[in-house]
């Protein structure tokens, strides 16, 4: 006890007996809980000390739970002040990470379930069918577009485009036989496109989400046919 | 706090950022007294007290938006009704503060030893709880009351986290020492 009382009168706190007040009020993670266990389970000292510290901690809490709560004046100047300001017309200035915080807050856990669920399937079908193409067409050598209008049934011949911005901007891109998934999902994700199909001749049509006139589209298409992984790529209708 | 609860503050965030009032008057409903209780250990004053509730609730519905959920939202709670606290004392008159630094003098050299003769331990823990100095005061109850971690003590009171250990520490000290002036031994130191 009296080297105890030197080591606290003329120390700092060890690592361990810092941590006795969090550990009082169970609020440490579980590996320093146990280290704490551990601890006051050796020293019969630290487990005085502890002692003392769970009375403050119990007598902290009802010196809090003493004071009483507020009166409704409170609340009062808080909403007479909130209905003094501007009123807000629209979602504003909310970060991102909030609205989506916010967005699947409010969904029941059944329903992320459900949700996550098709989110995973959405992105194993597409994963697959890219899989499934890749490995029907992987002689890795080269050809020219293939591509037949006449092989999809009603399909348009023409490829005149307009050139006002088109909201259904596509183009025909054949990965390589090693692509992986993997890069293929990025590049999807870099230029913002999705799979819509796929064709007989290993072509898979992407859609790109924004639109775009003929010259943005033929320039997204120049850099398609420069990515890595990518075969070929064609504008397409 | 259960992370469910956490999870439901930062829901009612985001609709406050939006402008829903119903969305404010829960997350009022769950966290006034509890800052109120903060503010008031603080500024020692009720009706500066009720005040900062009133100012702290304001600031969330203005900044609302850019709540990033880095930390609970109690943690931010808090650290908003320490800043405006502190900013309620520096107001405060020289007078005033020598007024309210007289009434504690007066309660710690009064209670305590009452306590101690009717051997009540435990009031004259409460009372030397209440001596303590501001930022002892304030990291205890972080701390035992409002069940914060080092982390989130460090985030309220902007010092780093070995300071918050140490300063605890110091409190601590300091709780054993006003105890054994009014004559209670507790094993510690």
């Amino acid at each position: 006890m009296m080297a105890m009382r030197k080591k606290v009168q003329t120390d700092a706190p060890d690592e361990i007996e810092a941590l006795l007040p969090w550990h009082a009020a169970g609020t440490l993670s579980a590996r320093d809980a146990r280290r704490v266990d551990e601890a006051l389970a050796r020293d019969p000292d630290l487990a005085r000390q502890y002692a003392a510290i769970r009375e403050e901690y119990s007598e902290t809490i009802l010196l809090n739970e003493s004071l009483g709560a507020p009166s409704s004046r409170a609340m009062q100047k808080l909403f007479a002040a909130i209905d003094a300001e501007p009123a807000r017309s629209r979602p504003s200035s909310i970060s991102l990470s909030t609205r989506v915080v916010g967005f699947f807050a409010r969904l029941s856990p059944r329903t992320l379930a459900v949700a996550a669920a098709v989110a995973v399937l959405a992105l194993l079908l597409q994963a697959g069918v890219i899989g499934v193409v890749l490995m029907k067409h992987d002689s890795g050598s080269f050809q020219t577009a293939s591509y037949r209008p006449a092989d999809r049934q009603g399909a348009s011949t023409s490829f005149t485009r307009s050139l006002e911005p088109d909201s259904t901007a596509r183009a025909l891109v054949r990965f390589k036989p090693d692509a992986r998934m993997s890069d293929i999902a990025a590049l999807l994700e870099s230029y913002q496109a999705t799979i819509v199909e796929s064709t007989s001749g290993g072509m898979f049509q992407l859609q790109f989400n924004r639109p775009m006139s003929k010259e943005e589209v033929a320039g997204v298409v120049a850099k398609l046919q420069n990515e890595p992984i990518v075969g070929l790529a064609v504008a397409s209708q | 706090m259960s992370p469910a609860q956490a999870t439901a503050d930062e829901a009612l965030i985001a609709r406050i950022a939006q402008g829903d009032r119903l969305a404010m008057q829960v997350l009022y409903g769950r966290h006034h007294v509890r800052v109120f209780r903060f503010g008031l250990r603080l500024v020692k004053n009720e009706q500066i007290a009720e005040d900062l509730i009133s100012e702290v609730f304001l600031d969330v519905w203005r900044q609302a938006g850019k709540f990033e959920g880095r930390s609970a939202v109690s943690t931010w709670l808090l650290a908003i009704t320490r800043f405006k606290a502190l900013s309620a004392l520096r107001r405060r008159t020289d007078g005033e503060l020598d007024e309210d630094v007289s009434n504690a003098i007066e309660d710690t050299s009064d209670d305590p030893e009452v306590a101690i003769q009717k051997k009540d331990i435990s009031a004259a823990l409460r009372k030397c709880l209440t001596s303590l100095s501001p930022d002892h005061r304030e990291i205890v109850d972080l701390v035992y009351y409002h069940e914060k971690s080092v982390e989130e003590v460090a985030e309220i009171i902007g010092i780093p986290r070995n300071t918050v250990k140490t300063r605890l520490f110091y409190a601590r000290k300091k709780l054993a020492e006003l105890l054994q002036a009014a004559g209670v031994e507790r094993g510690w130191p």
